[in-house]
């Protein structure tokens, strides 16, 4: 056993996560110049546990999932950083070896089912084809496992259903197919990228439900990716929020719902119907638009659109770029802002009077 | 799917009869008189009021259209009683030049003609569709720019070029081919085959490079798709992903545009390859027949070419019933 050398990662450590990801980095080369989807996230994630992507479009969620599939190898993209999974680090994987993770150890449910899909194919064919790549089984096999899956996520009918397209699925019971397809495998990391969005409020609860069903079931680790904190706030362990590809608060639900450190995850917090229940409640959406993931603003990248920059003294919004701190008691919760706890604390209080 | 088609049929009939008009009508309201022609130098009036007669040229237009139309279906007879010629159905008239059933000459034009569309648009095919791809898949790479320059350069050079230039050299010079030359298939398959190639090629060159540049654009458009992304998350190999996923999407338009070539090579598009390589074929059937004013053929070989590219568009629609279920299932 001498010659095996265990796993390290560049500071020495060996990894303790199931999923630990550092410094991840993923910049597309354009015409108009570096686009920095991805820049510097790191978090990590246990079997069993779930972790929520918040932020809005545009924020690198769905970059930061593609690079965890290893889906931007072949591709203009560049990624730096690591991504260990399992003590394997899969930045460097070759795609052959990558290959033979995707979809079994590591699958994902994609954003839009509908464009998702191949539309040539029947729905169950293409459930059946994602476990034939990883299982030496003959296609009988395959389709009764396949019509196993689609009954699992409540598809009525499920060896009639199993010949339809794509195209003769409603909306929700795409979105099933889809879960039906990345669990076929038994992942043991599965990515939701919105696996609700565009769904109704009921269909969306029974996809959420039948998720945490699933990941109880199996244990697997999840990422849920979405705009909405509502839904995090519903199935997460912890919440990662990014503004401009990068983290800009990381901590427990109870952290960051409940003493939210960042003036963005407020204005998040305020721009969403699901936690105050009240509906007359009038929504706020954070002021400005999404930043240039070209050039960012300089200082804190949220500046331009932050309301309270007044209070931070001497400028540094604009030029000191705040750097991800410990919040005082609490052990993982970490937020880059300049304001000082006095300051938060008096904010945060306005806030929830807003939400509540 | 079945009903499909036979809606499909229908229209084709529809289109075809339609077609059939306006040729006629064009043909037959032409200034020069048919039956002078067949009457010859030395003609009397009254030897061409019988001809006319016996054509008959002397009933309405509407009249001989109907003539005509009947003898698709029931054949029909020439003359009188007692010098009569009988045109068995489907009849499209008599030739004034050879004095034969114009079909019985597309019959015998027919079987070059296939031998050399059918050929070339199996090779162009898949050539066109295989450098497509890979084009497509090392986009700005070298192999895509050798590609696609390769076929741009055939394209622009004109068929009676290559098809000189190719006799000249590997004919003329090296001996390496035989003179091009239509042999029946079932007479010597060796002769069909070598006989053919240089109009194969020929064809070939001319086709090539809208068959590649059409391909890559339609793979690249394909191979951003969002379930080509999920093909590949599925942990699927690359060439399933190029292939299953990819190129049974993007072959859709290059199916569209590959029924009417070649619906339009076998109605006779082919002319200059056939003429340089002194091929009978249906193109040449056509020239002749206009360079003679041989009415009957002229408006024999235009149906029959508006035949193919309407059967070969109901084939097109059918294929995209079978590549695509949206279409089948709506
Ligand atoms: N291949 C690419 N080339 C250039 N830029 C890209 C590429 N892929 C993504 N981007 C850019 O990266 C940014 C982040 O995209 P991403 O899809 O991760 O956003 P998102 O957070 O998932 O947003 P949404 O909520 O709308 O799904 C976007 O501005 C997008 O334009
Ligand atoms: S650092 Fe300044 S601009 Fe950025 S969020 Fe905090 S207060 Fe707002
Ligand atoms: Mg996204």
């Amino acid at each position: 056993m001498a010659l095996e050398i265990s796993p390290q990662s560049a500071d020495g450590s060996t990894p303790s996560s199931f999923l630990d990801v550092r410094d991840l980095r993923v910049h597309f080369p354009t015409e108009d110049g570096l686009v920095k989807s991805v820049d510097g996230v790191s978090f990590t994630l246990e079997k069993g546990k779930t972790l929520g992507i918040v932020g809005e479009s545009g924020s690198g969620k769905s970059v930061t999932s593609l690079a965890l599939l290893g889906l931007h190898k072949n591709s203009r993209a560049r990624v730096s950083g690591e991504v260990w999974l399992d003590g394997q680090e899969l930045v460097n994987l070759s795609e052959g070896e990558m290959r033979s993770l995707r979809g079994s150890k590591v699958s994902m449910i994609f954003q839009d089912p509908l464009s998702a899909l191949h539309p040539f194919y029947s729905v169950g064919s293409q459930i059946a084809e994602a476990y034939l790549v990883h299982h030496k089984v003959s296609k009988k096999e395959a389709r009764e496992r396949s019509v196993e899956m689609l009954k699992r996520v409540g598809i009525p009918q499920p060896e009639r259903r199993y010949r339809d397209y794509p195209h003769q699925f409603s909306g929700g019971m795409r979105q099933r197919a889809m879960i039906a397809m990345s669990l076929v495998c038994d992942p043991e990391l599965l990515i939701a990228d919105e696996p609700t969005t565009a769904l109704d409020v009921t269909v969306q609860a029974q996809i959420l439900d039948l998720i945490r069903d699933l990941q109880e079931e199996f244990g697997s680790a999840v990422i849920i990716i979405t705009h909405d904190l509502g839904v995090v706030a519903e199935i997460s362990d912890d919440i990662l929020v990014m503004y401009g590809g990068r983290r800009v608060e990381y901590g427990t639900v109870q952290d960051v719902l409940e003493h939210q450190e960042h003036p963005y995850t407020w204005g998040l917090m305020q721009s969403m119907p699901h936690l105050s229940g009240d509906v007359t409640q009038r929504l706020n959406p954070i002021k400005g638009s999404p930043p240039s993931l070209i050039n960012l603003p300089g200082g804190c990248a949220f500046n331009p659109r932050c309301e309270f920059r007044d209070r931070v003294p001497g400028d540094r919004c604009l030029t000191e770029r705040p750097e991800l701190l410990p919040v005082l008691g609490s052990d993982k919760h970490i937020a880059a802002c300049h304001l000082d706890a006095d300051g938060k604390a008096e904010i945060r209080g306005t806030a929830d009077k807003a939400v509540k | 799917m079945f009903r499909y088609l036979i809606r499909r049929l229908l229209a084709a009939a529809v289109i075809l009869v339609v077609i059939s008009m306006v040729t006629f009508f064009i043909f037959f309201a032409l200034p020069n008189d048919p039956a002078l022609l067949a009457c010859g130098k030395t003609c009397s009036p009254n030897r061409l009021l019988e001809i006319r007669h016996s054509l008959g040229l002397d009933k309405s237009l509407a009249m001989q259209y109907w003539e005509f139309f009947k003898g698709l279906f029931i054949g029909r007879n020439y003359g009188d009683q007692s010098v009569s010629i009988h045109c068995s159905a489907p009849c499209l008239g008599m030739s004034f030049q050879t004095d034969t059933p114009v079909m019985t000459t597309l019959l015998g034009a027919f079987p070059a003609d296939l031998s050399l569309a059918l050929g070339s648009a199996v090779i162009f095919l898949i050539l066109g569709v295989g450098l497509g791809v890979i084009a497509a898949i090392r986009k700005g790479r070298f192999a895509d720019k050798f590609a696609v320059g390769a076929a741009l350069f055939g394209v622009s050079l004109q068929s009676y070029f290559v098809g000189l230039i190719l006799m000249w050299a590997l004919v003329d010079k090296w001996n390496l081919l035989p003179s091009p030359n239509y042999t029946s298939l079932t007479d010597d398959p060796g002769q069909w085959f070598t006989g053919l190639i240089l109009p194969w090629v020929t064809l070939v060159v001319l086709y090539l490079a809208l068959y590649t540049r059409l391909t890559r654009s339609s793979m690249l458009e394909v191979m951003g798709e969002d379930y080509i992304r999920t093909a590949r998350a599925k942990g699927l190999s690359s060439r399933t992903v190029i292939f299953k996923h990819g190129l049974r999407a993007a072959i859709t338009p290059i199916v569209t545009i590959f029924g009417m070539d070649f619906g339009a090579l076998i109605g006779g598009s082919a002319v200059i390859t056939e003429s340089v390589f002194g091929i009978n074929g249906i193109g040449k059937l056509a020239v002749d027949s206009v360079t003679n004013s041989d009415e009957p053929v002229i408006l024999g070989t235009t149906l029959f070419a508006a035949a193919f590219i309407v059967l070969a568009n109901v084939v097109v629609d059918l294929v995209y019933g079978l590549i695509d279920p949206r279409v089948r299932l709506s």
